[in-house]
């Protein structure tokens, strides 16, 4: 598949090359910052605020995208999801426990 | 500098050093012609003319926000560093670093070159490669009962549990998938030179609604390794409920941002030898929460 010393071929999630996300991802949020002598000097910030603006502008085209996550998880942390899951979790353990306590 | 109303501006894509090769054929930027290879003192900026009317601050701005445009401004930059990427081990820059014309381009690697060398050397002959590991939401879920369907006939108590076992299902499903995840990663940084554990992708920017992202993470490799790593990407993949996925060979974007900065933990001793050095750190330490993990 690959062959040492040459770039093996590319992988790729999809047949147009690769994933939208995976790029953007780089161009946007990696890559070296200069901040020298140059004319356009778009810092940090501001391309998270870019890369935002586009998630909304993506889930607003595709309808089935229609869920505001970023505002609930601004960091994009799995952490918080993975809690607001357990807590939701546990909630519904013990509205079962209730019910079944009641028809018992 | 004026005189003219609006010469074109110089859009620098990456910085090199000077390699054999020519710039594959088909090889197109943003514009969708072939770069030019601005050779400066030992190093090459990768460079193409772009239109004020669309690179300059005022209109650059407005278009970043432009979906199609950023789109295609994107893939269109990735070309050309992936393109570079077969030839030399370019710095890639990052998305839309404009320069007034060439001397300002010159000046660009004048004043960057301890940190573009410092870099080039570090990532010479590395490619990045990306894994990411997706807990599928449906496994383990057994036969999905759509919500209120009559079809089961199923008591209340019943349907709440059913609900329960799914649920439960999908919490084990994604801590295998994180256990799959951490092991694969243990892995796979003990393998690479560098590793980079960025936030985990929302499965709907990607296109696969039905997958929960739970390692997202970039490791710098030597090409020579690169079979050896597929390989032991390979070895996991997709068992189940699990989906592992591998893209790459990337340039290094993951790392140059930590090349260029002072290294940290990679035993760099001391203050670095910079010369006119301050212009960037600053900014490439920013806010960017995507480094934890770094080497």
């Amino acid at each position: 598949m690959t062959t040492p010393g040459r770039p093996p071929a590319p992988f790729a999630s999809d047949g147009g090359g690769s994933n939208l996300a995976d790029i953007l991802e780089r161009v946007l949020d990696k890559g070296v910052v200069i901040a020298g002598d140059i004319r356009i000097n778009l810092l940090d910030i501001e391309l998270l605020t870019i890369k935002l603006r586009l998630v909304v502008a993506s889930v607003e085209r595709a309808e089935e995208m229609g869920i505001d996550w970023w505002r609930h998880d601004p960091a994009l942390s799995s952490h918080a999801r993975r809690d607001s899951l357990a807590s939701e979790n546990e909630e519904l353990r013990r509205r079962l426990a209730e019910l079944e306590e009641r028809t018992a | 500098m004026t005189t003219t109303p609006t010469p074109p501006l110089r859009y620098v894509y990456a910085v090199c050093r000077p390699f054999g090769g020519v710039l594959p054929e088909g090889a197109a930027g943003i514009t969708g012609e072939p770069p030019r290879l601005l050779h400066h003192d030992g190093l090459v900026a990768v460079v193409d003319a772009v239109p004020a009317e669309e690179f300059d601050e005022g209109p650059l701005r407005a278009r970043l926000e432009d979906l199609d445009w950023l789109s295609a401004t994107a893939r269109g930059h990735d070309a050309v560093v992936a393109s570079l990427t077969a030839v030399t081990s370019p710095l890639p820059l990052r998305l839309a670093t404009v320069c007034r014309d060439d001397s300002g381009v010159r000046r660009l690697l004048d004043e960057g070159r301890d940190r573009f060398v410092r870099a080039l050397e570090r990532l010479d002959g590395r490619v990045e490669w990306g894994v990411k590991v997706h807990a599928r939401k449906e496994a383990t879920a057994g036969p999905r009962t759509p919500a209120g369907s009559p079809s089961g006939a199923v008591g209340g108590r019943e349907y709440l549990r059913r609900r329960l076992r799914e649920r439960d299902g999908r919490e084990e499903a994604r801590r295998r998938a994180e256990a799959v995840g951490r092991e694969l990663h243990a892995r796979l940084s003990a393998y690479a030179e560098a590793t980079a554990v960025h936030p985990p992708q929302d499965s709907r920017l990607t296109g696969d609604a039905e997958a929960v992202n739970v390692l997202n993470a970039a490791y710098l490799v030597p090409r020579e390794r690169a079979e050896g790593f597929v390989a032991l990407v390979g070895e996991v993949a997709d068992s189940d409920g699990v989906r592992v996925e591998l893209t790459g060979p990337w340039a290094a974007y993951s790392f140059a941002g930590i090349a260029e900065a002072a290294e940290p933990g990679t035993g760099t001793a001391g203050p670095e030898p910079s010369g006119p050095a301050p212009e960037a750190s600053g900014a490439a330490s920013g806010p960017g929460g995507a480094r934890e993990g770094a080497a």
